[in-house]
C-alpha cells in the first residue's frame, strides 16, 4: 500500500466574528499558505481537492459551492466535497490516493458559525421526527453526557477544571487561540453554571476561519523536496443517532477507530483531541487508552478556539507541525461529529525515518 | 474612512417539502395524537421510545410495539437557566433523559420546575400533554415533576 504523507498545514486565527468577510476570502489566505509551504502555484498542481463545510451554517442549500471559488473555476479540477469537519475530507483523500487515482490532494474546512446561534442550527440536525422540533441544542445534549459522567463517578468538576486550565495554558503558545492564559482551578468552579452542570468555560468558544492541509504519496513529497510526516494510520467509525441506546460515559466508536487506525502500535507522543466540551476530553482520553506521557492538546485544543468543520482537520495539522519539527516522533489527530462524541475519526502521524 | 456598511436581511431556515413518517415515526406520533406512547422491542429485547425503525446494532427491521407510561425516572438531566427563543419553555428549564415505566431506553424531553434545586437524577416525571395534539413529538408539552413520588 502507498505510504502517505502530510506535507503543509495552515490555519486561520480563531475569530469571534469574520465580520463582512465571505467565505472565499476566510479560505483563501490558508490555501495561499499550503501552496507556498510546498512551492506549488494553485489547485492545478495538485491531483484531487476536497473540502468540509455545512450548509446549515451559511442557513443555505449547496452554500459549499461559494466556498470552491477560492480554487479558481477554470480550468476544472477533480474536486469533492463532504457535508462535515474537513478531517473526513483528508480521509476521502486517503482512500483516493490509496485506490492509485491521485498521488496529491488539497484539503480545505471553513465555516462562519457566527451567523446564526450555532448550538440552536445544530439542533436542527438532530433526529428530524423526536429532536429537531424541541430545538434541544448541542450546549444542553453535552451537559445531559457531562452529569451521567459525574454522577456514575467517572470524572469530576476538578478534573474538568483541570482540562479547561491545561487548554488555555496551553494555547499561550498558539498564535490563533480566541481564549488563552492562566485561569485557576478555584477561579473556574467558582463561576456560575452556564448550563448545569456545565459551565462557560467547559463549553468550546466557537470562531468563524478556516484550515488548509496538503496530503500526498511520500514519493510525492521527496520529489517536493518538503518535510513530511507519514499518515500511518487513519479510521473513523460512527455511533446510533439514538441517544438513549448509547453509553454516553464511554466512546466505543473511538475505540474502534484506534485499534484499526493502529494507535498502540507505539508510544503516543503527543495528541490533539477534538472535544469541544472539557468533560469530552477525558472520555476521549480513556477511550484512545493515553498515558501520562502522552502531551494531550499541546494547542489548546478547541476548547481555546473551535473552527467549525476545520477544527478536525486542524487537529491533525497541529500533530504534523509538531512532528516536522522535531517536537515529536509520534502523535494521534482525533476528530468529531455529531452530538456527544457521535462519530469519530482517528489519525496516526510518525516521523519519516 | 468609515467602517463599510454591512448588508443583511432576514432568512428563515426550514424545510420546505412534507415527508411521510412511515409504519414506525408514524405509529409512535399518530399515538401522541391520541395521548399514548409507543415504542419498540430491539433485538435484545430492549424495550426503545421513541420507537426505531431499525436496530442499531444488527440493523434488523423493528416491528414488535409495546406501550409504555406516561410518566417514568430522569436518568440524566441539566438545567437551562436562559432558554433560548426557540426552545420549548420559556421560563428556565431542565432537559432531561427520561426512562418511562415500561421502557428501557431513555427518550430526551424538557421538564418544567421551578428550580434547579427540584431536579435530581431518580425524579418522577410524568408527561403534560398539549391541549391540541397533532401529531409531533411536541404534543407532549413537558414533563412535571411528580411531588413526592421519588
Amino acid at each position: 500500500m502507498q505510504e502517505l504523507a502530510v506535507v503543509a498545514f495552515s490555519q486561520s486565527d480563531c475569530l469571534a466574528r469574520a465580520g463582512a468577510a465571505n467565505e472565499v476570502e476566510l479560505i483563501m489566505p490558508q490555501l495561499q499558505a499550503v501552496y507556498a509551504q510546498v512551492g506549488i502555484r494553485n489547485a492545478q498542481d495538485v491531483d484531487f481537492v476536497c473540502s468540509g463545510s455545512c450548509d446549515y451554517l451559511q442557513g443555505a442549500a449547496f452554500a459549499f459551492v461559494a466556498g470552491v471559488d477560492a480554487l479558481g473555476a477554470v480550468p476544472p479540477i477533480k474536486e469533492s466535497h463532504v457535508e462535515m469537519d474537513a478531517a473526513w475530507a483528508l480521509y476521502e483523500a486517503v482512500l483516493k490516493i490509496r485506490m492509485g487515482q491521485a498521488e496529491s490532494a488539497l484539503l480545505y474546512g471553513f465555516s462562519r458559525s457566527s451567523s446564526g446561534d450555532l448550538p440552536m442550527v445544530l439542533s436542527q440536525q438532530l433526529d428530524p421526527y423526536y429532536l429537531a422540533p424541541l430545538w434541544v441544542d448541542s450546549i444542553s445534549l453535552a451537559a445531559l453526557q457531562a452529569r451521567l459522567l459525574l454522577e456514575a463517578g467517572l470524572a469530576s468538576e476538578q478534573d474538568m477544571a483541570e482540562v479547561v486550565v491545561r487548554s488555555r495554558r496551553n494555547a499561550r503558545d498558539n498564535p490563533h487561540a480566541r481564549l488563552r492564559g492562566d485561569l485557576s482551578i478555584e477561579a473556574l468552579l467558582a463561576e456560575d453554571m452556564f448550563v448545569s452542570p456545565l459551565r462557560r468555560a467547559d463549553c468550546a468558544p466557537v470562531a468563524d476561519g478556516a484550515a488548509a492541509m496538503i496530503i500526498c504519496t511520500v514519493a510525492r513529497a521527496r520529489e517536493w523536496g518538503v518535510p513530511y510526516a507519514v499518515l500511518s494510520g487513519i479510521d473513523h467509525r460512527i455511533e446510533t443517532h439514538n441517544l438513549g441506546m448509547r453509553d454516553l460515559t464511554d466512546s466505543p466508536s473511538t475505540r474502534l477507530a484506534a485499534r484499526a487506525a493502529g494507535v498502540a502500535e507505539g508510544p503516543v507522543e503527543v495528541a490533539e483531541l477534538y472535544a469541544p466540551f472539557s468533560h469530552q476530553e477525558i472520555i476521549l482520553a480513556r477511550a484512545l487508552e493515553l498515558g501520562p506521557d502522552t502531551r494531550v492538546n499541546p494547542s489548546g485544543g478547541v476548547l481555546a478556539g473551535n473552527l467549525m468543520m476545520a477544527s478536525g482537520l486542524s487537529r491533525v495539522g497541529e500533530v504534523f507541525r509538531r512532528i516536522v519539527a522535531g517536537d515529536a516522533r509520534r502523535g494521534v489527530a482525533h476528530a468529531t461529529s455529531g452530538p456527544c462524541l457521535q462519530h469519530n475519526l482517528v489519525a496516526v502521524l510518525e516521523s519519516a525515518s | 474612512m468609515s467602517a463599510a456598511d454591512i448588508l443583511s436581511r432576514d432568512f428563515e431556515l426550514g424545510f420546505t417539502y412534507t415527508r411521510s413518517t412511515g409504519p414506525v415515526v408514524g405509529r409512535f406520533l399518530t399515538d401522541l395524537r391520541e395521548r399514548r406512547i409507543v415504542g419498540n422491542r430491539a433485538s435484545d429485547g430492549r424495550v426503545i421510545v421513541p420507537p426505531m425503525e431499525y436496530d442499531p446494532v444488527t440493523a434488523e427491521a423493528l416491528t414488535d410495539f409495546v406501550q409504555v407510561a406516561e410518566c417514568g425516572a430522569i436518568v440524566s438531566w441539566c438545567w437551562v437557566t436562559q432558554p433560548r427563543a426557540a426552545h420549548p419553555l420559556d421560563e428556565p428549564f431542565a432537559w432531561a433523559m427520561i426512562r418511562l415505566d415500561g421502557a428501557d431506553v431513555p427518550l430526551i424531553h424538557c421538564v418544567a420546575a421551578g428550580a434547579e434545586t427540584e431536579l435530581a437524577t431518580g425524579a418522577r416525571v410524568r408527561a403534560v400533554w398539549a391541549e391540541q395534539t397533532r401529531g409531533f413529538i411536541s404534543d407532549i408539552r413537558y414533563f412535571e415533576l411528580v411531588q413526592g413520588a421519588s
